[in-house]
This record gives structure tokens, C-alpha cells and sequence, in this order.
């Protein structure tokens, strides 16, 4: 499981160089991998099923409680199917759509990458681990939106999408731990069972609040909604991956998934119930309104999130199979649409549907599919689309609250999902022939599978719709509803009212694409009310934000070395005094010379001879010198001390650094003695708190022991369990390796940032020399 | 910034071989001996400065065959894979996995992740140091 989870993340790293070795047929090779993922997770089905859950378990920080533990149930594995088989396709299917591109190495990089995260994500058992795998999509996707990284659009809107989901990462992470600690677990599968416990707690509400701002900001829910349309500057498999059949489902999955445990309240209802309705009706008017084709099918998915989001807030039990089923049903018909966008763009030039028109002759198998993917999307018999719409309306209708108002909110929407049906599956290919950018031609066939195989699919589905339920969709539904959930999926449910809304919403909906033209002229006040949509105050607090970081730059950088020293030292010397003065008795001025040997007051007279030069010379090499002087000084009482390992490394620091900053004295003009005395005496006055401060804490820190040293442990377990004498390297590469870790992140930062500085200089003056 | 001291440079011919060699030496020699990546980095960093010193910027380029920015980023990605291989026998993360080999001429021979990732330190070391110091190099070289 650990490596079907990470495989993704393992072909990336190759990936580039597996894109060369297959040249143009690397789509296919490197879709072999979602592929097979695809059956293995189609292979715990039959399990799950007579076994129930499974969970499986790696340690990863056991110190923390944190573990890589994976649960495997409906839900977990009707995500991974969707997230590995929609994934075959767009990969399969980029390797020719990007095929010119000359950054497709770098797209199979960062589509894999996201794959894997996505399955981390959906399958991850610890809230931790969950988390990190939500934060990897989000930085996938960041990368993914930018693809087209010289467009200044596409990196706003990666931009703009990076903010607001991690923003609600961020709450999402508070929420998370919140949530581990009242329930005294960070599994999952163990805090799910604490339903009545978590409801009761005093914590519950900001515990939802957090976790349910998480899920809308990443499923693009009203206020939120505003950068899934932006991220439509992502190439177009991108777009109907990510924006589309999966990541911003993450949110409706982390929704479904805490259902058990955090669902069926009030509080829910009123959340997820109010705002999944007011997404839908948002995101539907603003699909008819719109007219290119990316942003038309954009704001469909907002619409769709925002009917999941609704049908998980009222919480019965068909509203929960209704949204499993509305989920399969859309993620179908959209991932085709997306790509026939793809298509349009690809064999035609179109990105706008105005431009559109008569290209059925020139592309008869596309306008198949797309008849196909529309007819699933507006619910028309005998379309898997039609029992989703069905399922939609019969929960509605027996919410447990405004049943009444969901209803109807369900039902105008789905009028205008109809319109846009018709928009998609009627305008680009009937009427009359429009000139089109280029030539209209039919898509070669690695970019009509995909469509073709998700459109047939909703058909199938349709006309079997016991195979997938009985499969995929009751288990997912029991899983989140947390006891097993019998509805029988059937195409014919008789006559009865959701069939009735569901015909008026036909007639209704293609009167509207009838008319949609005008209507468009007759709604375009709406343009001007949106701009001051949430959007704006997205931006508003983007500029708010950089006015901040300008002013605390020119506050605090104001390019003088020495008050950079001098903040740096006081407010160490402040710190230390404190936590000195609060342990005033652990400080003992004792002073015992009885045991120091003629040599040692040897090198402590050189420290100190050489620190009087190094502050009273006046030549910048003299003063660097005496400082490599004293460093040397040190280094031998380490070695006296024995302690050869920091000896060693004092005397190679300390070489470097006269080496560097020989490098840079060549750089600096004449020594001039321009400090007044007042100045001197100040700097004096700060080298020497900082000096007596330094001895305060060395004094404490010999005589205070609240704890038994740790050192006897490295010794003793150095050569047992580390296999190494030297205790120092054992401690570094093995014991504390993590800490290791760090600290090179660290020193490979500190040298990029200086890097960084050197060439930002040299390239201002070159600049400034032409 | 170049000196040209032809003592310095014949010197360097000789000495930046033995220097990286007995870098690599510390660096192996680490787990029981004083010595390890931190230190045999530095060595190796001193090593190449001298060269540096010696010759030039572009001399001390070829030297090192690779960008110091690269080593840098390698160095970083093997001391973070060098964890992995734990994850898989079910033991946390950074738990050190050991290899004893026999082999006829060197007898026995331990290999272990805790060498790999000492390795990734040694290239950190050395990519840090010198991609500051030949930056600055380049920097002075601009500006004659």
C-alpha cells in the first residue's frame, strides 16, 4: 500500500528521462502506472466487502504519534479509483495535447507528483498525514496552474490559488489537531467511532468551523468560489484533473470522511446544507453567464461542489448515497467535457463558444461525446446523469429541515445545468459553420479515448446501475454514513414528483439556451455587481499584505550591518537575561584555579592578547587575523578538552572564514576612522553585555542539572545500536540525524540566500555599466 | 583575484589531490574515528578554495566538474532518501539500516543509510561553501 501510495512521487523523479526514452509515446508508458494503480485498488473491493475497513499501518514519527497509516474502505477507494483511472486518461492523453510543448517532461513530473498526493490524501488514515498530503496538492496544483509559467495570468491565478487554499490550510491544520486531542487519537479510524463524545465536547464548533473552512476553500465553495475559475489558465488535462474531477473534491472527501464523527447537527446542516445550496445557484448563474468554454465548464464544477457540499450537510441517508452518485456522475461527464474542450482548442483553435459553431462534420466523434457528456450532465433519461439528478431531488425533498428551499434551490439549478448541457452539447457542433481559428480537424485517437471511455461509461452506468452500486457506490455511501447503507440504484424510480421536476427542468433549461443570447445582453448588470465580489476583498488583503511587508522592510532592513548586529545581540542578551533572572539561584561565581595547567593560562593569555588586537587594530586584515587567532585559540582547548571532532571542524570553520572574508575585505574601501567616541563607547558598552551575559549562562549552565545528562545514553549506546566509536558522528548522522537534516536545509538556504545577494549586486551593476 | 605566486601554484597541483583525498578519508573514516561529513566537507571546501586561490575561478569550475548549486540540491535529496529504506521494513524514518558485506580483498565491509546520508552531508558542505565563495570570486572577477 505505502508504495502504490508513493509510486507516483517515485516514477516523477524519472520521468523526464522515461519521456525520452519514449519520445512520443511517453504518455502511454508513464500512464501504465495509474493504470495498474487502478486495478490494485479495484482489487481490495471484494475484501472491503466481506471484511469491512482495513486499515494498513507504517510508523513514521512514532515520538509524535505520527503515523503513515493508510484506511482502505468505500470512500478511501472510490477516490483512488477515480483519482488513478481519470488519471490514465489525462496522462494518456497529454502526451499528445502537450506534445509540442517543450516542457512536457516537467508536466509528467508534476501530474504524477499530484496523483500521489491526491491518493496520500484520500487515503491516509492520520490526520498528519493527511494533512501534508492536503498541503502537496495544494503546492501541485500551484505548480500545475502556473504551468505556463511566462504567462503573467497563469501565475496570478497559480498564485491566487496557492493563498486561498493553504490559507484554509492553515485552518484546516488547527482544526485537525483540535480534533486529535479531544479525541485522544490521530487515526482516523478511531475518531470517527467518537461521534456523540466530539458533538458534546465544548470544542465542537470551532472544531467544524476550522475543518469546514479547510474543505471550501479547497472545493471552492461562495466565498471561496472565485479561484477555481482563474485556475482554468492551467493547460486543459490539468484543468480537467485537478479543477475538476479531483483535487477540489478533496474538500467534499474530508467532508464525507468526518461526517461519522462531526456530521448530522445542526450546525452541520446549517454550514454545508446554506452554503453548498448557495455555491450551486452561484456557480450555475455564473456558467450560463460566461461563454468561454473552460470558464462555462469551471464554474458547472463550482456548481457541482456546491451540490456535494449540500447533500453531505443534510446528512440522510439517501443524501449521502445521492452524493456518491452525483460525485461518480460528474467526475465522468466533466472529465469528458474537459477534454473535448481540450479537443475544440486542440482541432479548432476555439477557447470561446461564441466562436463556435458546425463543426460536426469536421469532428463527428467528438460531437458524439459530447452529446453523450451533455445529455449525463442535464440528467436525461437513460443517462447515469439522470439518476444522480433523481437521487438530488429526493433528498432534497426529505431534508430533515427547508426541505422546501433545498428543493428548489436544487431544482432551479438544475434548469440552468440543463442550458449549460445544451451550451456544450448543441452550440460548437450544430448550425451553421463558423470560421474557426484553424482549420477543423478530428483529434487524433489517444485524445478521443479518455472522452470517449468516461462518456460511455455514464451510459453504462445508466443502464446497469447495479454494477457500479453494488461495487463501488453503497460501500463508499456506508462509509461515510457510518452503518451500511441498501438503496437499490434503479433507472426508474415511476412517476412520481423528483420525475416531474425533473422533465419541467428539461423543457425550462432548453428554453433558456433557446433564449441564452439574450438573456446574456439582458444579465450583463450582474458583470458589474460581480466585481465586487469576494474577489475583491481577495485582493484588497493581497495589497494590504504587501503594504505591511514594505513598511516592517524599510523598518527593520534598512541596510546597516551593525543594527542588524546590534538587534540581533540585544535581543539575545534580553531573552537570556530573562530566563537568567528567573533562574537567579542557578547562578554560582565559583572559581576553583587549583587544577588549570601552565599551558591552558598560555592559550587563554593568547585568546585574550589576540582579542585586544582584533578590537584595537586598525587594519581590516590584522583584525581578521586575531579573530582567526582566537577561533584557533578555541579549537585547541577543544582538543585539550578532548572534544578533537569540534576541534577539527573550529579550525576548518575558522579557515573558511578568513578565506571568505579575505574575498570580501578586497571589496571594501580604505579603512577611515569616522566613529565618533560616543559611538565607540556605545558599541563597547553592548560587546561587553553581550560578553557578560554569555559568562552568566556558561556559569548556569555548569552548575544547574535538572535533568541526568543524555550523554551517558550516547555513550553507552553508541557501539551497540549506532555500530560507531565516535560517539560526536554517531549523534550527528544517526541518533539525531533528523536534527542533522535540518541544520544542512538550513546551510543550503543560508548559502542560496547569499548566492542570491552576490548576483542580484553583480547583475545591478552590470546594468548599470550598459 | 587571482595571485599569481607560481610557488602557490605548483604547490596546489600537488596538494588538491592528497587535500580530497584525505577529505574523503575523514569522511569515511567518520563513524569511528574523528572525521565525518561535516568536517570532510569543510576539508574538501578548503581544498578547492586553495585551488581557487591558486588559479582561477574557471580553473576551480572544472575541478569540481559539477555546479555547486547542483551538488547542493543532491546532497540535500540523498541525506533525505538516505531515511527512506526504514519506512519500508516498518520502522520509523532516519532509522539507520546496516549491510555487511564480505568481501575477499577488503574483508568485512559495513555499508549502512548512515553512510549515504553522511555522503549528503559531505555535498552539502561543500555546494554551500562553494557556491558563496566561487559566487564571490565571480563577483570580483566582474569587476576587473
Amino acid at each position: 500500500m505505502l508504495f502504490a501510495v508513493l509510486s507516483g512521487f517515485l516514477l516523477a523523479t524519472v520521468a523526464p528521462w522515461l519521456h525520452r526514452l519514449f519520445g512520443r509515446h511517453s504518455g502511454w508508458a508513464l500512464g501504465a502506472l495509474p493504470l495498474g494503480l487502478f486495478m490494485y485498488f479495484g482489487s481490495f473491493l471484494p475484501e472491503i466487502q466481506q471484511n469491512g475497513p482495513l486499515v494498513i499501518d507504517y510508523p513514521w514519527v512514532p515520538g509524535l504519534e505520527i503515523r503513515l497509516s493508510f484506511l482502505v474502505d468505500g470512500l478511501s477507494l472510490l477516490f483512488a479509483m477515480l483519482i488513478s483511472g481519470i488519471g490514465f486518461f489525462i496522462i494518456s492523453y497529454a502526451g499528445r495535447y502537450l506534445e509540442s510543448h517543450r516542457d512536457l517532461a516537467r508536466f509528467y513530473v508534476l501530474i504524477l507528483a499530484f496523483m500521489a498526493s491526491m491518493l496520500g490524501l484520500v487515503l491516509s488514515n492520520n490526520l498528519i498525514a493527511l494533512f501534508v498530503f492536503w498541503e502537496l496538492t495544494s503546492i501541485t496544483s500551484y505548480l500545475l496552474i502556473g504551468f505556463n509559467h511566462e504567462d503573467e495570468d497563469a501565475r496570478k491565478a497559480a498564485l491566487q490559488g496557492l493563498f486561498v487554499t493553504v490559507g484554509g490550510g492553515l485552518a484546516l491544520l488547527a482544526g485537525l489537531v483540535m480534533l486529535g486531542m479531544v479525541a485522544g487519537s490521530y487515526e482516523l479510524s478511531e475518531i470517527l467511532t467518537q461521534g456523540e463524545w466530539l458533538q458534546a465536547h465544548p470544542w465542537y464548533l470551532p472544531i467544524v468551523l476550522l475543518i469546514v473552512l479547510g474543505a471550501f476553500t479547497k472545493s471552492a465553495q461562495v466565498p471561496f468560489h472565485f479561484w477555481l475559475p482563474n485556475a482554468m489558465a492551467a493547460p486543459t488535462p490539468v484543468s480537467a484533473y485537478l479543477h475538476s474531477a479531483t483535487m477540489v473534491k478533496a474538500g467534499v472527501y474530508l467532508l464525507a470522511r468526518c461526517y461519522p464523527g462531526l456530521g448530522g447537527t445542526q450546525t452541520w446542516l446549517f454550514l454545508l446544507g446554506v452554503f453548498g445550496a448557495i455555491t450551486m445557484l452561484t456557480g450555475i448563474v455564473m456558467a450560463v453567464r460566461s461563454t468561454g468554454i473552460k470558464r462555462v465548464l469551471a464554474y458547472s464544477t463550482v456548481m457541482a461542489l456546491g451540490t456535494m457540499t449540500m447533500l453531505i450537510g443534510l446528512g440522510t441517508e439517501k443524501a449521502i448515497l445521492a452524493a456518491m452518485v452525483f460525485l461518480l456522475a460528474h467526475a465522468l461527464y466533466k472529465a469528458a467535457l474537459f477534454l473535448l474542450a481540450g479537443v475544440l482548442d486542440h482541432g479548432a483553435g476555439c477557447k470561446d463558444f461564441l466562436q463556435t459553431g458546425g463543426l460536426r462534420r469536421a469532428m463527428p466523434i467528438s460531437t458524439l461525446i459530447a452529446a453523450l457528456a451533455a445529455l449525463s450532465l442535464a440528467g436525461v433519461l437513460p443517462l447515469f446523469g439522470f439518476i444522480a439528478k433523481e437521487l438530488l431531488f429526493e433528498a432534497t425533498l426529505q431534508a430533515p429541515r427547508w426541505a422546501w428551499l433545498f428543493a428548489f434551490a436544487a431544482w432551479s439549478a438544475a434548469i440552468l445545468v440543463v442550458a449549460v448541457a445544451a451550451i456544450v452539447g448543441i452550440r460548437p457542433w450544430y448550425g451553421a459553420p463558423v470560421q474557426t481559428p484553424i482549420p477543423a480537424h478530428e483529434a487524433p485517437p489517444a485524445m478521443l479515448l479518455g472522452p470517449a471511455v468516461l462518456a460511455l461509461l455514464g451510459v453504462f452506468f445508466g443502464l446497469f446501475p447495479w454494477v457500479i452500486a453494488y461495487g463501488l457506490l453503497e460501500p463508499a455511501a456506508s462509509s461515510v454514513y457510518g452503518q451500511p447503507i441498501s438503496l437499490p440504484l434503479a433507472l426508474w424510480h415511476g412517476f412520481n414528483l423528483p420525475l416531474l421536476m425533473s422533465v419541467l427542468s428539461l423543457v425550462l433549461g432548453l428554453l433558456v439556451y433557446r433564449y441564452w443570447d439574450q438573456l446574456r445582453a439582458q444579465t450583463a448588470l450582474l458583470d458589474q455587481w460581480v466585481r465586487f465580489g469576494p474577489e475583491r476583498g481577495y485582493e484588497a488583503a493581497m495589497q494590504a499584505m504587501v503594504r505591511v511587508a514594505h513598511w516592517q522592510t524599510a523598518l527593520l532592513q534598512n541596510g546597516y550591518l551593525r543594527y542588524y548586529l546590534m538587534a540581533t545581540l540585544l535581543s539575545t542578551v534580553v531573552l537570556l537575561l530573562a530566563a537568567l533572572a528567573l533562574n537567579a539561584s542557578a547562578v554560582q561565581f565559583y572559581f576553583d584555579l587549583s587544577g588549570v595547567m601552565l599551558h591552558e593560562y598560555v592559550i587563554l593569555a593568547v585568546l585574550l592578547a589576540a582579542t585586544v588586537m582584533a578590537v584595537t587594530t586598525r587594519s581590516r586584515l590584522g583584525a581578521v587575523a586575531s579573530l582567526g587567532a582566537v577561533g584557533f585559540g578555541v579549537a585547541l582547548i577543544y582538543v585539550l578538552f578532548s572534544a578533537p571532532d569540534v576541534g577539527i571542524t573550529q579550525i576548518l570553520v575558522e579557515t573558511l572564514t578568513v578565506i571568505l572574508l579575505v574575498l570580501v575585505l578586497f571589496r571594501l574601501p580604505r579603512f577611515l576612522g569616522l566613529t565618533s567616541t560616543a559611538l565607540r563607547v556605545r558599541d563597547a558598552l553592548i560587546a561587553l553585555t553581550v560578553g557578560g551575559t554569555i559568562t552568566l549562562l556558561m556559569l548556569s549552565t555548569i552548575s544547574t542539572h535538572y535533568f541526568d545528562s543524555i550523554s551517558s545514553y550516547f555513550i553507552e549506546n553508541s557501539q551497540p545500536e549506532g555500530y560507531g566509536r565516535n560517539i560526536v558522528n554517531v549523534i550527528l548522522v544517526d541518533f539525531r540525524a533528523l536534527d542533522t537534516l535540518g541544520e544542512i536545509f538550513v546551510l543550503a538556504l543560508a548559502a542560496v540566500g547569499v548566492y542570491a545577494m552576490i548576483k542580484l549586486r553583480a547583475d545591478r551593476l552590470k546594468k548599470g555599466e550598459s | 583575484m587571482p595571485m599569481y605566486s607560481l610557488i602557490l601554484r605548483s604547490a596546489s597541483h600537488f596538494l588538491l589531490p592528497l587535500l580530497l583525498l584525505f577529505s574523503i578519508f575523514l569522511l569515511l573514516r567518520g563513524h569511528n574515528e574523528p572525521g565525518g561529513g561535516f568536517i570532510g566537507g569543510l576539508v574538501a571546501s578548503a581544498a578547492i578554495a586553495l585551488y581557487l586561490f591558486s588559479m582561477d575561478v574557471k580553473a576551480a569550475r572544472q575541478v569540481l566538474h559539477i555546479d555547486p548549486r547542483e551538488l547542493l540540491g543532491w546532497g540535500l535529496t540523498l541525506a533525505v532518501l538516505s531515511g527512506v529504506p526504514a519506512v519500508f521494513w516498518h520502522q520509523p524514518f532516519f532509522t539507520a539500516q546496516w549491510l555487511t558485506l564480505e568481501l575477499p580483498a577488503l574483508g568485512e565491509v559495513k555499508l549502512s543509510t548512515v553512510l549515504l546520508f553522511d555522503i549528503g552531508v559531505y555535498m552539502v558542505v561543500i555546494g554551500s561553501v562553494l557556491t558563496v565563495l566561487l559566487a564571490l570570486a565571480d563577483a570580483d572577477d566582474a569587476r576587473h
